[in-house]
């Protein structure tokens, strides 16, 4: 299967698991324990702590392991809405991900006043709207990082600044971003951020919360006094190893992979593009993830696409209703102003770290027949007017 | 998604797919707003307005949908096609969601279309033919759609 879905999940990387495998049996005792079994342990945690901190540029006291990104992001929002105080406002953004949004809405039934600030044709963050929503009385701020379905970067630097100007937290999403591209938290302004291992070609299961010091949260799990008494519950050892021994990797390596990714993601766009007529693509042109292509297809619908593409063992995702559960298209599009049939027929090509310039030109061979098999088959396609325009 | 391989053949080899020049009736149901639309084609003979007698002898169709709406406009032209009016007036979505050994229950909806618009290009056929009254009898699409 050519694997064109990373920002779903990615395959966790060799290395990672071999610097695993000896926290299940070997190295297995509770980093709470005093014997020497247990202090092992605990020394494989703080060490994965410590390269976390390197990564990002903060404190390894920063760091609160959780089980990964919606766990992360409910920290975050619940935990810092239940500390207490004042004020009452939460303001996000329309195209978060669900973790975040769904978590927004649920502190309205807590008395919170919830502003979902819009974004612009290439869903970036509307600053003027958000300037205007921030005020005195805003206790956070959670704007993502980038996006996961368009891959389209947030002006992280500018939302912090008028963040601070109110004194309100800034959380931000970054699940997308960590171990693809640099992050330094202190000179990004950011107060929280949620990260997720098992997107950046570590285990399920694990990732983290960096708060820095001086905010107050609430933990959301109670009970021993595991991360600072935050986040009670036994340390998941191994994945916490995992989540360590990914980020070591992605030091070394993300520069170099973060061009590989963009020029084979831009050598996809091209093939497709010149290839097939009247597509229109998703997201900022420049400011976006470099291994995020998404774009929609004018006349066919994404789940069809999608079903023809893993005929051809082609693994990709879609904003189409159809493969959301729900009978709604993705939020992310509909927010950036995407009409409702684009919406449906968007595809999403993830790209890393094991893919190929061999599965990109199967990709580029492969879709312009599929594309070509379901708009014959459509109704909203009249070949003879349009199929010569290209928008 | 979890499609039975009867979807995925109808999907992958749909039967019955274009347009049809003259036909005695078309229907259209759906709305690309809600992520499927279909369009039918019959040509009816004996082109009478007995319900019994008149029969569909050609049918077809296009889709914009997902696997399952394309799949369940192919299996419901299969299901129509030969038929007495009468007898396809009688089609359910359960028949073509049986036909198609069942569908994921998110999908259900989708059932619907592929009658209501064959069902719909008979409504067109009986007004053509001055019965409209008919025509009022049968239900096609709903009219709100989203």
């Amino acid at each position: 299967m050519i694997y064109l879905d990373y920002n779903a999940t990615t395959p966790t990387d060799q290395r990672v698991i071999k610097a695993m495998l000896p926290y299940f049996h070997d190295i297995s005792a509770n980093p709470s324990s005093i014997h020497n079994a247990g202090q092992k342990a605990r020394q494989a945690v703080e060490s994965a702590r410590a390269t976390l901190a390197k990564m990002l540029k903060c404190q390894t006291d920063e760091i609160y392991f959780t089980s990964g990104g919606t766990e992360s992001d409910n920290i975050a929002v619940k935990g810092t809405a239940f500390a207490g105080g004042k004020r009452k406002k939460i303001v996000t953004s329309a195209i978060e991900h669900h973790a975040v949004l769904t978590t927004c809405e649920y502190m309205h039934k807590f008395g919170f006043e919830i502003v979902k600030v819009p974004v612009d044709q290439y869903g970036i963050v509307d600053l003027n709207v958000l300037e205007k929503e921030v005020d005195d009385d805003t206790l956070l701020v959670s704007v993502m990082h980038a996006n996961n379905e368009i891959g389209t970067l947030q002006p992280i630097r500018e939302v912090s600044k008028i963040t601070q100007r109110h004194g309100a937290i800034f959380h931000t999403d970054a699940v997308q971003t960590v171990g693809k591209m640099p992050i330094d938290i202190p000179s990004m302004g950011i107060d929280m951020l949620s990260l997720s291992g098992h997107k950046f070609y570590g285990p399920k299961g694990v990732g983290a919360l960096v708060v820095r010091k001086g905010m107050r949260f609430d933990p959301l799990s109670h009970g021993g006094h595991h991360e600072q008494r935050k986040r009670a519950g036994t340390e998941n050892v191994p994945g916490i190893v995992g989540l360590g021994k990914t980020c070591e990797i992605a030091i070394d390596e993300m520069d170099a992979e973060e061009k590989r990714l963009r020029k084979l993601r831009d050598r996809l766009w091209q093939g497709i593009s010149t290839k097939v007529s009247e597509l229109k693509l998703n997201g900022h042109p420049e400011k976006r993830l470099a291994n995020t292509l998404n774009f929609s297809v004018k006349y066919i619908e994404g789940e069809s696409m999608l079903l023809q593409l893993n005929m051809n063992d082609i693994g990709a995702s879609s904003g189409s209703a159809c493969t959301s559960g729900s009978l709604e298209a993705s939020h992310v599009l509909l927010a950036m102003g995407v009409p409702h049939d684009m919406a449906h027929g968007s595809l999403r090509f993830s790209l890393g770290r094991f893919n190929t310039e061999t599965d990109i030109d199967k990709v580029i061979s492969v879709f312009p027949g599929i594309v070509e098999k379901l708009r014959a088959i459509s109704p909203l396609y009249k070949p003879s007017i349009t199929g010569m325009h290209k928008e | 998604m979890q499609y039975s391989q009867k979807v995925m053949d109808h999907f992958m080899n749909p039967r019955n797919v274009g347009e049809m020049q003259d036909a005695d009736g078309t229907g259209t149901c759906g709305n690309p707003v809600c992520g499927d639309l279909m369009t039918f084609y019959v040509r009816i003979e004996p082109r009478t307005d007995e319900l019994e007698k008149a029969r569909i002898c050609e049918i077809r169709f296009k889709t914009f949908g997902c696997g399952a709406a394309i799949a369940v406009a192919s299996m419901a032209s299969e299901m129509a096609k030969g038929k007495t009016l009468s007898q396809v007036i009688d089609l359910s979505r359960n028949d073509v969601t049986d036909g198609l050994d069942g569908l994921p229950p998110v999908k259900m909806h989708c059932s619907n279309l592929g009658v209501q618009a064959i069902h719909e290009a008979i409504k067109d056929y009986l007004t053509k033919i001055g019965r409209q009254d008919l025509a009022e009898k049968i239900r096609g699409c709903p009219k709100e759609e989203h």
